[in-house]
């Protein structure tokens, strides 16, 4: 049995982790790499949810724990992966937009996300609740990294950051979503990615390119 | 699949067996439209096996529905626990509906059948989905009908009109169509939301959507006239009232014939159906100014359908607007109608209302029997402009003979039934005592004359379209190859021409059916008929109608004038071109075309067109007219809002740069303001 001092300690190590992961993400260039960091990402997850269960005693943690391992950790990097080899992009680096002026918005950004999370921090009883300025600022971080990037895998990897982040922000506040909702997500991001792997062909073919700043020509006059 | 589990089971468990049998037939509609996704692509399965099941499953309908109202039941109700959470679908079977859904039978089993003959492989979409869509528009037409809440009655009232849209767009691969369905799904949603704003005035306060709680809701008068103008706006635009017309003379050429059909005998009609069920069942109380503006609505959607059909040279424009037209005069009915409900003279409301569902049953009867022939006329001669047809009748002697009926009966010459329902509105007009107001007690007669115009203007135009399409002499030569109908569409229209005929023949079982409903919505039925063989709506010492001394005396008239040309001539009688006028040197491009019938009208209603004309200078070598008749409409009211629509589109286009990192951007300060306003 660990002290709850402790726990709260680790707890706060690893999403000072998972921040700077994020960080990261925000300025690596090679999509495999990004791919390898966003499962860095879910394995922090999946151990401070682990260790949230353990502490709370909630048999649901646990069950959120093991969908976070398997999907998040697992699953979701394994199809990434094999998509970007299918489609040959292992070696595409992104031409990204100034990394240090991104890394100041990033911080510029956490410093909202702590403002933010300030008086939700105080109404929240569980023990994470000093971390959910970190998963706030994690899912801000995440958006800005979507925004910055061209390529159309980076920009899916980025909503997955999201999403890790929603979901670390829903076990700092309130201990996890309803189970229901926490499968529903789980299935939801599955199909996504799966829906958006067919785009990356359809688009790839279109344009020969994963770029998606070709998606321009799109627009209607 | 579920509906009929559930129904059959509430066969056994209810008392109320009509209702349940007629949600059973809905349900087999279903059935069978999910059947032809089985095998999609085979055209024998789907035409010839599943489309006649629907048609057996219509004369189902017809007879439930048929029976049910002349027996004079009371409404029967039914709750299905369906749709959403705590919203469960409310039914109800009473004479209104049972009307509505007799004539969705007996005209649907005629073109069901036909349709089994008349769809080919290779045609647009894949016949099983054109089953599919079929089905689930007729299914949903019913349900329409059933529907005892606002909620049903908008799920089916939208699943008809996307039904009918995929239906319309089936030969999806070319532009003009595609463009004709969406201007389709356009109107039909600007009227749908019209609808739902309605029954949202109609609720009163309770948020109630029930029907049961809005014939309870106490409205005030400038509510209710808010919810009866929404509902004319509504149901008007899909029933195709002037101005909101415009989408007919588009969708009904671009949809294959028995759609066509469909659309114009069986849909017009469920927003007819909704007005009437909104004005004299939902709201509790009527103005005569309402009655005054549907009157003049209709009269005014009457003349002009009738004005623009003369001049047509499509076969189908011309029966859309021909269709405008029909649905103007059950308009200016009912306004009729509600003009005496409101004056308290119950007698003459209902010879009003009688006259208006009299002629929804005949027009969902003769107009879709000539979509119909139209659609065999297409698939023999690959033609669709009048100007390249011509003397069908001896190629097409079933069809042509089809076609007759229906002529005739629009053109509402007796024995048959178009006669009677307009011969029924202007003994409506005519026998108008005084009403209380002054003003339009001046105004009824000059309603009367222009529905005569009209409905001679419509004899008119069904002399130009017989005429053109099947007298005379070929236009081209390929129309002497013209290969004759099959059986099953002979079979389809010949059961919409016996109850032409039967209606005109024998109106007492109609309007003993009709007065079902009349003295559901006002408490009155016509009076009673005299004797067996004839009709007298007001007293018999005014007027009285009878079909079988007409018959009688044309059946008289006619083989005499047989015999006497056999017994005269002694078979010296020789054929010789048709309209030949003994010009020996004539040939079939000097008969009188389509644009030249239509040209009088042309000129005595110029005003009405936007009209461009281009005539040869007598110097000309090779000389051409040509002339474009346009809508008034296009120019004063569409194209004008459509600009106003792309000019507000332009102004926040600026927004949509196309570039996916702006888009994002827009989301996160999005959510960057709502965070901090949530500080």
């Amino acid at each position: 049995m660990l002290e709850s001092a402790l726990v709260v300690e680790l707890l706060k190590l690893l999403a000072a982790g998972m921040l700077l992961v994020s960080f990261a993400m925000l300025a690596t260039r090679r999509i495999q790499r990004l791919i390898s960091l966003f499962a860095w990402q879910g394995a922090i997850l999946f151990l401070s949810t682990l260790l949230v269960a353990h502490d709370a005693g909630l048999t649901e943690l646990y069950f959120s724990a093991a969908l976070t391992l398997a999907l998040k950790v697992v699953a979701l990097p394994l199809i990434l992966h094999k998509l970007v080899r299918r489609l040959d992009a292992q070696q595409d680096s992104e031409r990204l937009v100034h990394i240090p002026a991104t890394m100041l918005a990033g911080l510029v950004l956490v410093i909202l996300a702590f403002g933010l999370a300030q008086p939700i921090s105080q109404l929240a009883t569980t023990i994470l609740r000093h971390t959910i300025g970190v998963a706030l600022a994690v899912i801000l971080l995440s958006f800005l990294m979507m925004i910055t990037r061209r390529k159309a895998v980076s920009q899916v990897i980025g909503f997955l950051a999201m999403e890790n982040g929603l979901f670390f922000a829903a076990t700092s506040a309130t201990y996890g979503m309803p189970m229901v909702i926490e499968l529903g997500i789980a299935l939801d991001l599955l199909v996504a990615v799966y829906i958006l792997g067919i785009f990356f062909f359809q688009i790839r073919e279109q344009f020969d390119s994963l770029d998606l700043h070709h998606m321009e020509s799109l627009k209607e006059e | 699949m579920i509906l009929t589990l559930w129904s059959s089971s509430a066969a056994v468990f209810a008392a109320d067996r009509e209702l349940a049998t007629a949600v059973s037939i809905v349900g087999c509609w279903l059935l069978l439209a999910a059947a032809g996704m089985a095998r999609p692509q085979n055209i024998r399965f789907v035409a010839r096996l599943l489309f006649p099941l629907g048609a057996v499953a219509s004369v189902a309908l017809f007879c439930v529905a048929g029976g049910f109202l002349l027996s004079g039941r009371t409404p029967e109700t039914m709750t299905i626990a369906l749709g959403l959470p705590d919203l469960p679908f409310h039914l109800r079977l009473d004479a209104l509906s049972a009307f509505f859904l007799m004539v969705l039978g007996l005209a649907g089993a005629g073109i069901s059948t036909f349709a089994a003959g008349y769809f080919r492989s290779g045609e647009g979409t894949a016949p099983g989905l054109l089953g599919l869509h079929y089905h689930i528009f007729m299914a949903s037409m019913a349900l329409v009908m059933l529907a005892d809440d606002a909620y049903l009655f908008l799920v089916a009232w939208e699943t008809m009109a996307l039904a009918s849209y995929f239906l319309v767009t089936s030969q999806h691969r070319m532009a003009e169509i595609r463009r004709a369905g969406f201007l389709y799904l356009l109107m039909a949603h600007i009227g749908a939301v019209a609808i739902l704003l309605g029954f949202g005035v109609m609720q009163g306060g309770g948020w109630q959507f029930t029907f049961d709680a809005m014939r309870g809701a106490a409205l005030t008068p400038l509510r209710a006239t808010l919810a009866f103008t929404l509902a004319m706006a509504g149901f008007g635009a899909k029933a195709g009232v002037a101005p909101a017309h415009v989408w007919l003379p588009e969708a009904h050429p671009a949809a294959p014939s028995p759609v066509s059909a469909l659309m114009s005998g069986l849909m017009l009609k469920t927003a007819i159906y909704g007005l009437l069920r909104v004005t004299f069942d939902l709201l509790h109380v009527r103005f005569w100014q309402w009655g005054l503006a549907a009157l003049v609505l209709g009269l005014f959607s009457g003349l002009f359908g009738a004005i623009f059909a003369a001049v047509q040279t499509d076969m189908k424009r011309l029966l859309a607007y021909s269709s405008i037209e029909n649905v103007g005069l059950i308009v200016a009915a009912i306004g009729l109608a509600i003009l005496f409900a409101a004056s308290r003279m119950p007698l003459f409301a209902a010879l009003a209302l009688a006259a208006a569902l009299l002629h929804v049953l005949n027009h969902s009867l003769f107009k879709s029997m000539l979509f119909l022939t139209t659609g065999s006329v297409m698939h023999a001669t690959k033609q669709r402009s009048l100007g390249k047809l011509g003397g069908l009748i001896h190629s097409m002697p079933w069809i042509a003979a089809f076609a007759l009926v229906a002529t005739l009966a629009i053109a509402g010459l007796p024995p048959l039934n178009g006669f009677v329902s307009e011969w029924l509105l202007l003994q409506a007009f005519l026998f108008t005592p005084r009403l209380p107001q002054p003003f339009v007690n001046m105004l009824v007669p000059l309603g009367a004359a222009a529905m005569a115009l009209t409905v001679a203007l419509a004899a008119y135009v069904m002399v130009k379209f017989y005429g053109i399409v099947f007298l005379g002499r070929p236009r081209e030569a390929a129309l002497k190859e013209a290969h004759r109908s099959n059986w099953l569409e002979r079979v389809g229209l010949a059961w919409l021409a016996a109850g032409c005929l039967a209606i005109g023949v024998e109106p007492q079982l109609a309007l003993h059916a009709v007065g079902g409903v009349t003295g559901m919505l006002v408490g009155q039925t016509v009076a009673a008929s005299p004797s067996a063989w004839r009709i007298a709506p007001i007293a018999p010492e005014q007027a009285s109608y009878s079909g079988w001394i007409f018959l009688a005396t044309i059946l008289c008239v006619f083989a005499i004038a047989y015999l006497a040309v056999r017994l005269l001539t002694h078979g010296r009688a020789r054929r010789s071109p048709p309209w030949d006028c003994g010009y020996p040197w004539q040939d079939a491009r000097m008969q009188d075309t389509a644009e030249g019938f239509g040209q009088p009208i042309r000129l005595f209603f110029g005003s009405f067109f936007w009209m461009q004309v281009h005539l040869p200078s007598p110097a000309d070598e090779k000389p051409s007219y040509r002339v474009h008749i346009e809508d008034r409409f296009w120019r004063a009211l569409y194209r004008p809002v459509a600009a106003g629509v792309q000019r507000a589109a332009d102004a926040v286009s600026f927004l949509q740069s196309g570039r996916l990192a702006i888009y994002l951007l827009f989301s996160f300060l999005t959510l960057l303001v709502l965070l901090v306003f949530a500080l």
